[in-house]
């Protein structure tokens, strides 16, 4: 019972904090002082409360596609394991259902974007479908690949079943299927090297440039979402590249924190190293990927 | 016929009486010329009053999980004519009768009598005929009647599509139907035949009854895929079918795309039933050509601008899923793993079920909008949301469903693949798992494309500004449009929330094509837990229900004003800067060029001054117009020689006559 109160605690709380921590980060690497780290909940705060501008050209799916994409996200929240502790929703198959619920909150967003009738996003949710359909594969190597070691098809046992000890010996396939889930996290959250969060320019946005209409509330919605989607992919994330467990609940839970944070200062690095790719390397770049995971898969068949 | 008096309300009764009241909808109209109208609302009375008789009747079969056959006696030489009713059958009958209910009372709307005085008779006519021949193929049992139900529907569904043949186009494609449709039955009458050599009778044999070590049961196999396949619409196989999609009346191919593509399905299924033990390449090849039709389908329906194309493309990719499934099923028999058995053959035969309602939801809505909008090319409509938004929901419902997202029924029957797929990985050996890999990495690569495709479907057709005067223009479809687009979205939206019911109606279908499974006596709901997924799907939406009203409660709180569209400071917003149809695929179509082999004609601008520019792009046909078409024109110039036969003189053409009785005299003796 704590269990899933302290999970509905840190999925309900924790996501903008990610956010703040990548923002500190590159901060450091520019040599700036940054944003605070709760910055991001001042901002949701903030407009909460503002009033909001609708486009004469928009219908109710506009205001309908924020609030679909985060319920669905929130559902995808309740179906992952956080630390050593089971989700409290698990059943076999809920991966499949898990990678779907995505996909529902990117129809209601690309159609949301579609609603405005201009072109910036319209080229974002372009964007956003054709990259998304090259992201999938990898995202099932994964998760065929996680099947396959664990013998499980739920999430929690898959996830709270992977250890050290499988690193030591199934190591070369692991590491391949990490690389490979690493793009999977930066594209479908849109960091850099897919995606520049910080741009302002429309011509070379893709997630910013489909929201561009929204205001107040609604924004909040978006943002929120945004973190949230960070915080599920990067817990999936975590659980498969440093599966450390220790029998204590409470220690458990402090290593989740620290290596949720610890995953938002990589990002935070990897963001201020690179720069954004030119558009025609992404495809490149996720086939790159999806080979990577295909590999890891021929290694646990052997 | 062997039934007590008492009987009346067999199910198995009530399926041939909806049949026989389907089939003879359409003829009072027929006679009824002057009073046209009044003749289109019998035959609507008749055909919906079939439609629940055989919907009744099938909903009975399967529920019991009985069989019932009947002997008709004929004078033909074929054997007993012998008509039988099982769950796989009734299974089947299902989109059958609610479509050919939903669509005659679409056509009141659509295609009114008062309208179309000549055309609407003849096109209620062809539909009764059509949706009982369907029947009638499902429930017979003898090749012979199945082969004459057979092209009884092939050619109720040619002269269907083709009322408007005054058309080329539409003639073209009738053409290439007939061509195509009786191209395939020549197949099947091979393999029936050599199904008469096997067994000694033309009866149906029973489920796994044959050997498929027995010499001809692989060119069986084939002529099926053939023969059946060019019905279904299977790749390479499927020539015929976005021309006769696109250019048909569209409650005819909401018909044709969710119901006649599935009795090839279901000649597929039945051919693959009466073999035991399955050879494991059988399941490798329809698995192969499933994933074939499904990414190349969807591929292809990426880059049509043409609405109806489009659909007919997406139907391709649907029915590679449904092969898909059927193909992991057959794996699963040859090796010996009945999760994979069953999940793969329930989810494939709750595709058949879930592509039915949602395709023909689909095509009923693109009627709406193609009336509405007065053309099929999606780069002039736009704005279609805010005139017609019964269509609009109606029309996102089935483009959500056909996507396989939660919580509609298409995430359903996906959902039944990949675990059965899933559970082949997980515990098969080597060689079966790269197949299923594959499978599933085509299944995910399907899903995406899909939502691609559908979000520019919907997003270019209803949402932003119109494109074209016509559109701007557009006025809400009636009453009667909406009504069988809002019972098949309640359809959708009820297989999606209760899972577990749907398979309980398909678990005694499956059961039907592989016997064997009886003795594990497990069922899908059992395996695979379906009423998670129902319940998640209810929570999806009362989570969607408070963040609104959380949403709603805040909006009511701040001032909202209303202002154009962001448009980067540009002063003179226009409805032409928004993403059409060709631009929002235009990255997908170059990736999937190879497949596509899109044509871009270009005329660029010269000189100094500006001058007019033009710019047009085509994604044709490409088995059709860079395979068939030159191997055919190859053909004919090889055999041009046969033509001297061919002269014309009348007293020649008699001494050809002479010549072959003479011939068949001597054989004789």
């Amino acid at each position: 019972m704590t269990d899933i109160l302290i999970h509905a605690l840190l999925t309900i709380l924790m996501p903008p904090l990610l956010i703040g921590v990548i923002g500190k980060t590159k901060a450091a690497f520019a040599g700036r002082v940054g944003a605070p780290y709760l910055q991001l909940y001042y901002d949701l705060a903030k407009l909460i409360r503002k009033g909001s501008v609708f486009s004469d050209t928009t219908t109710w799916l506009f205001r309908a596609g924020p609030v679909i994409t985060l319920a669905a996200t929130l559902v995808a929240a309740l179906l992952i394991p956080l630390g050593n502790h089971l989700s409290p929703i698990s059943f076999a198959g809920d991966m499949i259902l898990f990678a779907y619920l995505f996909a529902l909150g990117r129809f209601f967003t690309t159609t949301a974007a579609l609603d405005t009738g201009s072109s910036f996003e319209g080229m974002g949710a372009a964007r956003e479908a054709t990259f998304a359909c090259l992201a999938e594969p990898t995202l099932f190597f994964t998760l065929m690949t996680l099947s396959r070691l664990s013998g499980s098809l739920s999430l929690s046992p898959m996830l709270t079943s992977l250890s050290p000890a499988l690193w030591i010996s199934s190591g070369a396939s692991l590491l391949l299927l990490v690389g490979g889930m690493f793009i999977v996290l930066l594209v479908e959250n849109c960091r850099i090297p897919f995606d520049d969060p910080t741009t302002h320019l429309e011509l070379t946005m893709i997630h910013e440039v489909m929201v561009l209409d929204h205001s107040g509330p609604a924004f909040a919605y978006i943002l929120y979402g945004a973190a949230l989607k960070l915080f599920v992919l990067g817990a999936f994330f975590i659980q498969v590249a440093l599966p450390l467990k220790t029998g204590n609940a409470l220690l458990d839970w402090g290593i989740f924190i620290v290596s949720m944070l610890g995953l938002a200062v990589t990002i935070g690095i990897v963001e201020s190293i690179m720069a954004r790719l030119r558009l025609v390397r992404i495809p490149q770049l996720l086939v790159a990927a999806c080979i990577l995971s295909a590999f890891s898969m021929l290694l646990i068949l052997r | 016929m062997v039934f007590a008096a008492g009987e009346i309300f067999d199910p198995a009764i009530l399926v041939i009486t909806g049949l026989i009241l389907t089939g003879l909808s359409g003829v009072p109209g027929l006679f009824l010329k002057k009073g046209a109208a009044v003749g289109q609302k019998l035959t609507t009375a008749l055909a919906v009053f079939g439609a629940l008789c055989g919907l009744t009747g099938a909903s009975v079969t399967l529920a019991s999980g009985g069989i019932e056959t009947f002997s008709i006696n004929w004078s033909l030489p074929f054997g007993p004519c012998e008509i039988g009713i099982d769950p796989l059958a009734a299974l089947f009958l299902l989109p059958i009768f609610l479509l050919s209910g939903c669509c005659a009372v679409y056509a009141n709307g659509y295609w009114p009598a008062a309208k179309h005085p000549a055309t609407s008779r003849t096109l209620g006519f062809f539909l009764g005929l059509l949706a009982s021949s369907m029947a009638l193929l499902i429930i017979a049992r003898n090749s012979v009647f199945f082969l004459m139900a057979w092209e009884i529907m092939a050619l109720s569904a040619y002269f269907a599509f083709t009322v408007e043949n005054e058309q080329p186009e539409v003639r073209k494609a009738g053409m290439l139907y007939l061509v195509c449709t009786h191209a395939g039955t020549m197949a099947l009458f091979v393999m029936f035949i050599l199904l008469r050599n096997m067994t000694g009778s033309f009866q149906l044999a029973p489920a796994a009854a044959l050997s498929p070590l027995t010499p001809g049961a692989a060119v069986i196999f084939f002529a099926a895929i053939f023969g059946f396949g060019m019905k279904a619409g299977l790749m390479p196989f499927h020539i015929w079918l976005p021309a006769a999609h696109a250019n048909g009346p569209s409650h005819v191919s909401a018909m044709m795309s969710g119901v006649m593509l599935k009795m090839g399905i279901y000649g597929i299924v039945r051919v693959i039933s009466l073999f035991s033990p399955l050879p494991l390449w059988w399941g490798i090849v329809l698995l192969g050509l499933g994933i074939v039709s499904g990414v190349a389908g969807i591929a292809c329906a990426i880059g049509q601008n043409d609405l109806k194309r489009l659909l007919a493309y997406s139907s391709i990719e649907n029915i590679g899923i449904i092969t898909m499934g059927i193909g992991v099923a057959c794996i699963g028999q040859s090796v010996g793993n009945q999760p994979l058995v069953l999940l793969g053959m329930g989810g494939a035969l709750l595709h058949i079920l879930n592509h039915s309602l949602f395709k023909s939801l689909l095509f009923l809505g693109s009627g709406a909008l193609i009336h509405a909008a007065g053309s099929r090319e999606l780069n002039l409509m736009g704005g279609l949301a805010r005139l017609m938004p019964g269509t609009a929901l109606l029309f996102l419902t089935g483009a959500v469903a056909i996507c396989g997202l939660p919580p509609l029924n298409g995430f359903v029957s996906e959902y039944l693949i990949y675990f059965g797929i899933f559970s082949g990985i997980k515990a098969a050996a080597a060689p079966i798992v790269l197949c299923l890999v594959l499978a599933a990495i085509a299944l995910a690569l399907i899903g995406s494309l899909a939502l691609s495709c559908f979000v520019k479907l919907f997003g270019v057709a209803f949402l932003g500004l119109p494109r074209s005067a016509a559109a701007g223009q557009a006025h809400e479809a009636s009453r009667l449009m909406l009504a069988p687009m809002g019972l098949l979205g309640l359809c959708c939206l009820a297989v999606g929330l209760l899972p577990q019911f749907a398979a309980k109606l398909v678990q005694p279908a499956v059961i039907a094509v592989f016997p064997s499974l009886v003795a594990s006596g497990s069922s899908i709901a059992s395996t695979a837990p379906l009423h998670w997924l129902g319940a998640v799907g209810a929570g999806l939406l009362i989570a969607a229900a408070f963040l609104a009203a959380g949403y709603q409660r805040r909006l009511k709180a701040a001032p909202r004003a209303a202002a154009p569209t962001w448009g980067c400071g540009y002063l003179q917003p226009s409805a032409r800067v928004q993403y059409s149809a060709t631009s929002f695929a235009a990255t997908l179509v170059h990736l999937f060029r190879g497949v596509l082999q899109p044509r871009y004609a270009l005329a660029k601008p010269t000189g100094m001054f500006p001058v007019a520019a033009r710019f047009s792009s085509r994604i044709p046909e490409t088995v059709l117009e860079s395979v068939v078409l030159p191997f055919l024109r190859v053909t004919g110039i090889l055999f041009s020689f046969l033509r001297r036969v061919q002269h014309g003189e009348p007293s020649l053409y008699v001494l050809y006559i002479f010549i072959t009785l003479a011939l068949l005299l001597a054989w004789a003796h």
